[in-house]
């Protein structure tokens, strides 16, 4: 039984043409992505199946998993809050707002929502340092720049709302 | 208005879609680059004086000079689009905005290195970017300005966007090969450097975004005229981020040699420092740089007025000057505690380090664990020198320069700011954490 859908085989597989023949192993950041995206985190046998198709060993997958922050081996909400915590974001108060966004939501930085829905977490500089505090939405990684505890408890109504 | 090269049409509606980039000009350097030969195409960067606008500054068409052309493999170029340096935001913009931009420079510079296929690395957290390139890639395709012999030229391309997976380290040269390659992102030991053993073991050339979005200018108007734009060594324009304490954060497209204080104080860059605040300091080229008072950074140490070149900022090497960097301008009034700014940095450094070597991966991880005590109020006069002990045992001992990005803004900080660490340390209660009702730490 496979994992993954049949649309992300077929994509991942149609990756291995942007590389010389045999180099089909540099398929796998975007193929990671893919799977994530579908799975929403990356489960130990979505990674093997990712092996399997770009016949590369599993522990390939899982080193290259780990190294990156953007990958999940563990399960997260359906909403990840990734929000930036680098210098130049807290010159203009993004410290303030985390621990702000800690407090609405409930949880600590690297927790999950008792509902399943927010996982907040921080990351580095995402290179919108002019456009800070900045924060970062799954699935589809959309900025949201300028960030004040108005528009986060507004997000965090329409997300609710929506699910 | 100032000298625009890149930015001359950012405004323009539609600019991100084929049809009105080429209604604007775009494309054409392609026809002018194929009367030429690659060499020819190379000479004009190497005329032009163009310089590496990632970090470094290394002269571009030398660069693409050290080529291995003996090698009978593949040859490869790829753009660095990872972007993550603290305080540099301009290669998402252009990207973002201004996709046809780069696409038209991977094309002329993989011409003239003779590359047959080439790939855009971006980093992973900007999907939405990824997004926009693709569909511009597309459209390039269609109008035949990619795939097979490009138009009737006999030269062939495909170019590719590949993204990251969340890494700093990977906008490292090496290790963005590495990260593409499918692997961690672990710097190589260098020599060999990329021009021989790159991508795949081929040669291959690295460069930023925005060098690459140069070329076409200097393609259609020829070495001499880029050359003629900025100020000495420090030849055309650049694309400054600016951020921090000042009224108009944004990104600046600004003639090289523009006085540093013009381009924090005039409404038509930076429009000064918010609230009437003083200014205190400014990290002038991403985090990586030394940081420099306000006095140092508006004036050299010999009074002479400060200019956006890299040779003014470099003027006084790293005594009382600093690098124009990758241009990530960071400013901080007379609130900003260097101390937290700086461990804040270092936890960034610490959490970014690959580990490879123990200076930088161990190095690091002190340095922040003394800078969160001397913030937090419980830091000894002692760990000031141990601080700057741990910074020169970094320096030079690694095998990629994260270690001296690192390092610099430790140095430099306790060099410039002495008193402010000495002063959180015999007065813990005059910190300026208070504001927080939580102790922010180092959450990996
Ligand atoms: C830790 C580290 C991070 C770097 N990050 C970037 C980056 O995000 N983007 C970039 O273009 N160059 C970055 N560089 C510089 C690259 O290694 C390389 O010098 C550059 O991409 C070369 O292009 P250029 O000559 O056009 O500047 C980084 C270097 C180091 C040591
Ligand atoms: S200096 Fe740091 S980041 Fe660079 S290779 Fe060594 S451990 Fe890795
Ligand atoms: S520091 Fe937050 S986006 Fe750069």
């Amino acid at each position: 039984m496979s994992i993954l859908s049949d649309s992300a085989i077929l994509e991942i597989n149609n990756l291995k043409s942007r590389y010389p023949q045999g180099k089909q192993k540099s398929a796998l950041l975007p193929a990671l992505h893919i799977a994530q995206a579908e799975k929403g985190w990356l489960p130990v046998d979505a990674m093997d199946e990712v092996a399997g198709i770009l016949q590369i060993k599993p522990i390939e997958v899982y080193e290259v998993a780990t190294f990156y922050t953007m990958f999940h081996v563990k399960p997260v909400g359906k909403y990840v809050i990734e929000v930036c915590r680098t210098g130049p974001c807290c010159t203009i108060g993004a410290e303030e707002l985390i621990q702000y966004m800690e407090d609405k939501l409930g949880i600590s930085v690297g927790e999950t929502t008792d509902d399943g829905l927010f996982t907040l977490k921080t990351v580095e500089c995402l290179a919108a340092c002019g456009m800070g505090p900045v924060l970062q939405i799954g699935p589809d990684y959309t900025y949201r720049e300028n960030m004040t505890r108005e528009k986060f408890d507004l997000m965090i109504e329409e997300l609710r709302n929506k699910s | 208005m100032a000298r625009q090269i890149l930015f001359e049409h950012i405004n323009v509606p539609g600019i991100n879609t084929l049809e009105t980039y080429v209604s604007k000009g775009g494309y054409q350097s392609l026809a002018r680059a194929f009367k030429m030969t690659p060499d020819e195409v190379t000479e004009e960067v190497k005329k032009s004086g163009l310089r590496g606008r990632g970090g470094a500054g290394f002269p571009t068409g030398m660069k693409w000079s050290f080529l291995d052309k003996k090698s009978d493999k593949p040859r490869y170029l790829v753009c660095n689009g990872d972007e993550s340096e603290p305080g540099t935001f301009k290669d998402r913009h252009l990207m973002m905005n201004i996709p046809h931009a780069l696409i038209e420079g991977m094309i002329v510079s993989s011409y003239a290195l003779g590359a047959r296929t080439s790939y855009i690395y971006v980093r992973g957290e900007m999907m939405p970017v990824i997004r926009v390139l693709e569909k511009a890639i597309q459209e390039a395709y269609k109008a035949g300005y990619l795939g097979n012999n490009i138009q009737g030229s006999g030269y062939s391309l495909d170019l590719y966007v590949q993204p990251g997976g969340g890494a700093y380290i990977c906008g490292e040269e090496t290790a963005l090969l590495e990260s593409l390659e499918g692997k961690r992102g672990n710097p190589r030991n260098k020599p060999p450097f990329p021009a021989v053993w790159g991508l795949y073991g081929c040669p291959t050339v690295v460069n930023n975004v925005e060098t690459i979005a140069d070329v076409p200018w200097i393609v259609n108007h020829g070495g001499d005229a880029y050359a003629a734009i900025g100020i000495g060594k420090s030849t055309g324009t650049k694309l400054i981020s600016a951020c921090g304490n000042i009224n108009k954060p944004g990104i600046y497209e600004i003639e090289l040699g523009l006085p540093v204080e013009e381009f924090i104080y005039s409404d038509q860059y930076c429009g000064g420092i918010p609230n009437g605040k003083k200014l205190k300091a400014v990290v002038a080229g991403g985090s990586s740089v030394p940081i420099l008072p306000a006095d140092l950074i508006l004036k050299t140490a010999n009074g002479e007025p400060r200019l956006m070149s890299y040779e003014s900022l470099n003027d006084g090497g790293f005594v009382s000057g600093t690098m124009l960097g990758s241009g990530g301008f960071i400013v901080y009034d007379e609130d900003q505690c260097i101390v937290r700014n700086l461990w804040n940095f270092t936890r960034f450094y610490h959490h970014e380090s690959c580990g490879q070597c123990s200076p930088c991966r161990e190095g690091t991880g002190w340095m922040e664990k003394v800078l969160h005590r001397i913030e937090y109020g419980h830091g000894k006069m002692s760990d000031i020198d141990l601080l700057v002990d741990v910074a020169k045992k970094i320096e030079g001992k690694t095998i990629c320069p994260l270690g001296e990005a690192a390092a610099w803004p430790v140095a430099s900080a306790i060099r410039h700011f002495r008193a402010e660490f000495e002063a959180h340390v015999s007065d813990p209660g005059s910190c300026c954490k208070k504001h927080l009702h939580r102790e922010m730490t180092s959450v990996h």
